[in-house]
């Protein structure tokens, strides 16, 4: 197995494994640190960035995405994408409630 | 592509509805694609369960997240990561036609995911032994044979006409496997002539009546700045939330077990003595989505702040 690019799949080496494993520690230590810190509202997206980063991380190089044909990725960001409209639009509407119409209760929230 | 008779797959016979080795594991690898991708949607009706409620009311994910321990859930996601490693490692040695390394591979990730189970299997054992549950189950106490709330006589406190027990009860602080600290305070709002009644009768009537939780936090000295919020209404929310996506992604742990296990019988019966990996890649990429909602699970559950 010397001439791997001539295969068209793709075989991973040990050491990039290796090294994508230390990006995700790191990854965890800095999630978790950075929750330590108060930054207000800020944190829950600098938390999502990191989380996106090691997501990323994984997707590219433990599931091969970085060598795979490009349509796998489009089908997995796409999952990504309707998702976020999914999210987007549910917030969208929930804003649109008034939520202190009786002190202490709001709807959507049935006891 | 050229090249087919150096690739991994060699060996191996092609479906005859297939042209070339190549088409017949780029068709699999893309079903495991769209498979994967119904997963994150699968998951995603959750994580917009999860957005709408902490968006509305993020005082309950505050106080619902001090009875998650953050070390706990980092351990986990340090081992979900580490079987991840060993997962994408058995993909190259069957690659590579190594059984022997393959086989240890399959085992380690199943040892990793064997230990989340039993970290998770500890959190929710402890968060069971509370009440510490969803919606209807929601029945928060101390111990197992204790009465759902007790009622400290210490700093009672009246306030606004309603009097509130403050519970500085250092028993309290061992409700859930959060790391409370000695001198927080667990406080309950409860209205004392209503002593004798079943605490465990929860209202149906929404509490409008209760005011906004801030209320009760009183500038009388006896609770301090470092108290956890009081009990929002609605507590249990959170922990419907909590079991639903830790519990559904536990399922998915699970199956992923059955699956290694599958994929060790078939190493052991030499199916991937000729080079046949796509089964080990298609479980591990299953696997690694496993892990990558895991990544988002921690974050959303556990660092609440």
């Amino acid at each position: 197995m010397s001439d791997h690019e001539n295969s068209f799949v793709h075989i991973a080496s040990v050491k990039l494994l290796l090294v994508v494993w230390i990006g995700l520690m790191v990854g965890t230590w800095l999630t978790v640190a950075a929750s330590n810190v108060d930054l207000g509202a800020l944190n829950i997206w600098i938390g999502l960035a990191i989380a996106t980063a090691k997501a990323t991380l994984v997707a590219l190089f433990y599931m091969h995405l970085r060598w795979d044909k490009p349509f796998n990725a489009f089908v997995f960001v796409g999952a990504f994408f309707l998702l976020f409209l999914f999210i987007g639009f549910a917030m969208m509407d929930t804003a649109h409630y008034q939520v202190d119409l009786i002190p202490g209760y709001s709807p959507g929230m049935g006891g | 592509m050229a090249g087919h008779a150096t690739t991994p797959q060699e060996g191996l016979r092609v479906d005859h509805h297939f042209e070339n080795p190549d088409q017949q594991y780029q068709s699999a690898k893309l079903g495991m694609w769209v498979f994967l991708a119904t997963e994150i949607l699968f998951f995603g009706g959750l994580f917009v369960a999860y957005s709408v409620y902490r968006a509305n009311h993020p005082e309950i994910f505050i106080f619902g997240h001090h009875f998650l321990d953050k070390n706990l859930g980092a351990l986990n996601t340090v081992i979900l990561i580490c079987s991840s490693l060993t997962a994408a490692w058995a993909v190259r040695a069957a690659q590579l036609k190594q059984i022997g390394l393959l086989k240890l591979m399959l085992v380690l990730t199943m040892l990793c995911a064997f230990g989340f189970m039993g970290v998770k299997a500890v959190e929710y054992n402890t968060k069971w032994k509370h009440g510490l549950l969803w919606a209807g189950s929601y029945d928060p106490h101390l111990e197992h044979d204790e009465p759902a709330i007790e009622i400290a006589t210490e700093g009672e406190l009246l306030v606004d006409g309603t009097e509130v027990a403050a519970e500085v009860v250092s028993e309290a602080q061992r409700v859930g496997d959060a790391d409370l600290v000695e001198s927080e305070v667990v406080s309950k709002s409860v209205v004392v002539q209503d002593q004798t009644a079943s605490p465990v009768d929860r209202s149906n009537i929404a509490p409008a009546a209760e005011g906004p939780a801030g209320l009760a936090r009183s500038d009388e000295g006896t609770m301090d700045e470092h108290a956890i919020a009081i009990e929002p209404a609605n507590a249990q929310t959170f922990f419907s939330i909590y079991f639903l996506m830790t519990g559904l992604h536990g399922i998915h742990v699970l199956g992923g077990i059955g699956a290694f296990l599958w994929l060790l019988m078939c190493a052991h019966r030499g199916d991937f003595a000729t080079g046949h990996f796509t089964r080990v890649d298609m479980v591990a990429l299953y696997w690694h989505v496993v892990d990558l909602i895991w990544i988002y699970l921690f974050l959303l559950l556990y660092l609440v702040e």
